[in-house]
């Protein structure tokens, strides 16, 4: 579709010799990109479909596989991992629920409250991307201190009797979802703030002039209109919340109980060396949120935004 | 392409250099399905063809890169590295200190496409756990060492010289081992731990962390069930599993972790822990005091060996020869064991050690004696099969 709007150029007559130099400058010019994307997406992602099909050679070494047409490496992962692959999803909706219901607010605030004040809302959106100047990892290392059993948050809570004694929160489904949640709000955030930002007042205000009460209004005018905000902020929360193999692994927020389907995949390909299952794996992966991602945007209406 | 080599070594591996390169231009040309599947044959590239070992520029070439896993070389506050300086400083070769291995089956994923054709996995020489080795041996990945470059080797001590991997240690020479066993926390469990059993009990529910090394984890267990590891069977190896099932599904064993594990016991999320003899030392050198303890288990621990190995496709052995011998003096293992507290296998580094640090030589994690020695076994060597099978097995239960 972008390739067609280049090529027909603006007076429509594609037979004019400048219109056809303009379109071979846009073939041009677009040659990077199809380079780039036909050598790191469509040959990787051929390669994965290869792998996720072969079978270990006969009386071969660990690691060792050719290529066939084994289909039984599918079934194999979702009967082994079927309860991993629903715990990512489960995890990756309710983090991304979290990081919507705390973004959103935060997103108005900015976007709409501190309009009149522009060096206000430029510092704050700083804070909102200053997580960003430190690594991913430190901060989720630092979560894990914060909330260790001998932590003082653990130790408080245990105080005001909101903890039972002998309860715990790092290797737990808790610690994760939070860390997750924790480490995608500026996703969320981000793309919120751009509608938020935008959102003309006065559309707000007759709604009150048609006897909407706030929230009504908030329902029937803002959320609509900000719509395209919610949409990318939960997708780009959701899809890499749901791959996430740091917050869930053992060695950050998770442990043995919240492994979710990246930390599978990881170790299929890092310690059993199993390719095909690990491979398989991410193409279910990638397939599962591809029919969710286009269900969701089919639902909300949205095509056209994305 | 049959034109003859040039002599000088350093030309001839720069012409053997670009013809390859030429090769896999030719390849890539192909498109990109030409591409897709020269990468996915390259995943499966068999080990059935006999692999020829890099030919030797080391006379050229007085470079050496060793690749180690983290603290494991004396180091001084600026980052330096005393004994490799020395080393470079006796022989003139230059030396690249490398700390590129984290774990055993993570470096073999990262390098092992490399060894199956022979390349040159950029180091010389690299250490892994004997397990490791042994797999990388069965598959000809290793360079014969000669021996005659590494005179020193006759210090390695005799309980290690004959590994049914490695008959009088021909491709391989240990550098460092350590003890797994239990480590307590002293404060929180004044008490103290005997056993394996001990991690069981109902106060430290939920505050026990033990390794993702299945080859400790399951050893030291196995060790409590009364089997042995040097030679245990299918039945005694499920038998431990379902032991570390049941603990970590009961939610006694909070977690099951690598290196990392350090961290759980100075955060105190773990107060008791199947853990590695050098780190306890470690950990309690930077706490100032015994705030932790490290005992072998009475049912006994497991006992294992990082080891130097040749890979295939390294173009310097000579180099890499001299940097081994340089470390079986001794002195100069005396001085890394100061350093790193794990066991060194080098004869008369104890005598060496007394001169530098009694106390250090009669510390039983990095000197042991008899006694100790009788209290640790090594974990058999496993078929591949039997590897990918209980590897299979051990995985299923850290993903819960």
């Amino acid at each position: 579709m972008a390739i067609g709007a280049f090529s027909h150029g603006p007076s429509g007559i594609t037979t004019d010799a400048p219109a056809q130099r303009s379109s071979r400058i846009a073939w041009l010019l677009l040659l990077p990109g199809i380079l780039y994307l036909v050598l790191f997406f469509i040959v990787p992602l051929f390669s994965l479909v290869m792998t996720s099909f072969q079978e270990m050679v006969p009386g071969g070494f660990i690691g060792e596989y050719q290529n066939a047409f084994r289909w039984e490496n599918y079934t194999e992962v979702l009967g082994m991992y079927g309860e991993h692959t629903l715990r990512s999803f489960l995890y990756a909706a309710t983090a991304t629920v979290i990081a919507l219901i705390i973004g959103y607010p935060l997103a108005y605030f900015i976007g709409v409250k501190l309009r009149r004040y522009p060096l206000l809302q430029s510092l704050a959106l700083v804070l909102v991307i200053a997580p960003f100047f430190i690594s991913f990892l430190l901060r989720t290392l630092a979560w894990k201190q914060i909330l260790a059993d001998e932590g003082f948050v653990i130790a408080t809570m245990k105080t005001l009797q909101l903890l039972p004694d002998d309860a715990h929160i790092t290797g737990t489904a808790i610690s994760v979802i939070f860390g997750l949640a924790y480490n995608f709000i500026p996703f969320m955030t981000l793309p919120l703030y751009t509608t938020l930002e935008r959102l003309d007042l006065r559309l707000i205000e007759a709604g009150s002039d048609l006897y909407a009460n706030p929230f009504t209004t908030f329902i029937k005018v803002t959320v609509p209109l900000t719509m395209p905000g919610i949409i990318s902020g939960t997708l780009l929360t959701f899809i890499p919340a749901a791959g996430d193999y740091v917050n869930a692994s053992a060695n950050f927020l998770g442990s043995t109980s919240t492994a979710m389907i990246g930390n599978v995949i990881e170790s299929n390909f890092l310690v059993l060396q199993n390719f095909p299952h690990a491979a398989s794996l991410s193409l279910i992966l990638m397939s599962v949120i591809l029919v969710l991602v286009s269900a969701y945007v089919k639902k909300s209406g949205t095509e056209d935004l994305l | 392409m049959n034109r003859n080599l040039p002599a000088d070594p350093i030309v001839r591996e720069l012409v053997q250099h670009a013809r390859s390169a030429a090769m896999s231009r030719r390849a890539l040309l192909g498109g990109a399905v030409g591409t897709a599947s020269v990468l996915s044959l390259a995943a499966c590239a068999s080990g059935d063809t006999a692999l020829t070992p890099a030919a030797d520029i080391s006379a050229d070439d007085p470079t050496v890169k060793w690749a180690n896993w983290p603290f494991y070389l004396d180091e001084d506050d600026a980052g330096n590295h005393p004994s490799l300086d020395a080393f470079v400083a006796a022989t003139g070769i230059k030396a690249e200190y490398l700390v590129d291995v984290d774990d055993n089956n993570s470096y073999f994923a990262k390098v092992k496409d490399q060894l199956a054709l022979g390349q040159d996995v950029g180091a010389d020489t690299v250490c892994l756990t004997e397990w490791m080795v042994s797999r990388l041996i069965r598959r000809g990945y290793t360079q014969k060492f000669n021996l005659d470059n590494i005179p020193n080797h006759a210090n390695l001590v005799e309980t290690l010289a004959n590994p049914d991997f490695d008959p009088g240690r021909q491709q391989s020479l240990p550098w460092q081992g350590g003890f797994a066993g239990i480590a307590y926390n002293t404060e929180k469990l004044p008490g103290g731990l005997k056993n394996i059993d001990d991690l069981w009990s109902a106060d430290l529910k939920g505050r026990v962390t033990v390794l993702s090394e299945m080859r400790d984890t399951l050893g030291c267990i196995m060790r409590a069930q009364g089997a042995d590891i040097t030679k245990f069977t299918s039945e005694d190896f499920y038998a431990s599993l379902d032991v570390l099932e049941k603990q970590v599904t009961d939610g006694q064993i909070r977690n099951v972790k690598g290196n990392s594990y350090t961290e759980d016991l100075v955060s105190e999320d773990a107060l008791a822990a199947i853990a590695w003899s050098g780190d306890i030392t470690l950990l309690n050198y930077e706490a100032g005091y015994e705030k932790w303890k490290f005992v072998l288990p009475e049912s006994g621990g497991t006992f294992w060996n990082d080891t130097f190995i040749i890979p295939i496709g390294s173009p310097r052995k000579t180099n890499a020869e001299k940097l081994i011998n340089w470390y079986y003096d001794p002195a100069i293992a005396a001085e890394v064991a100061a350093w790193v507290n794990y066991v060194t296998p080098v004869k008369g580094a104890y005598e060496e050690a007394i001169k530098i640090d009694p106390e250090l030589a009669n510390n039983q994690l990095i000197f042991p004696q008899e006694e100790t020695l009788k209290q640790v076994h090594v974990f058999r060597t496993l078929t591949d099969a039997e590897d990918n099978e209980f590897q299979a097995a051990f995985q299923s239960v850290l993903l819960g």
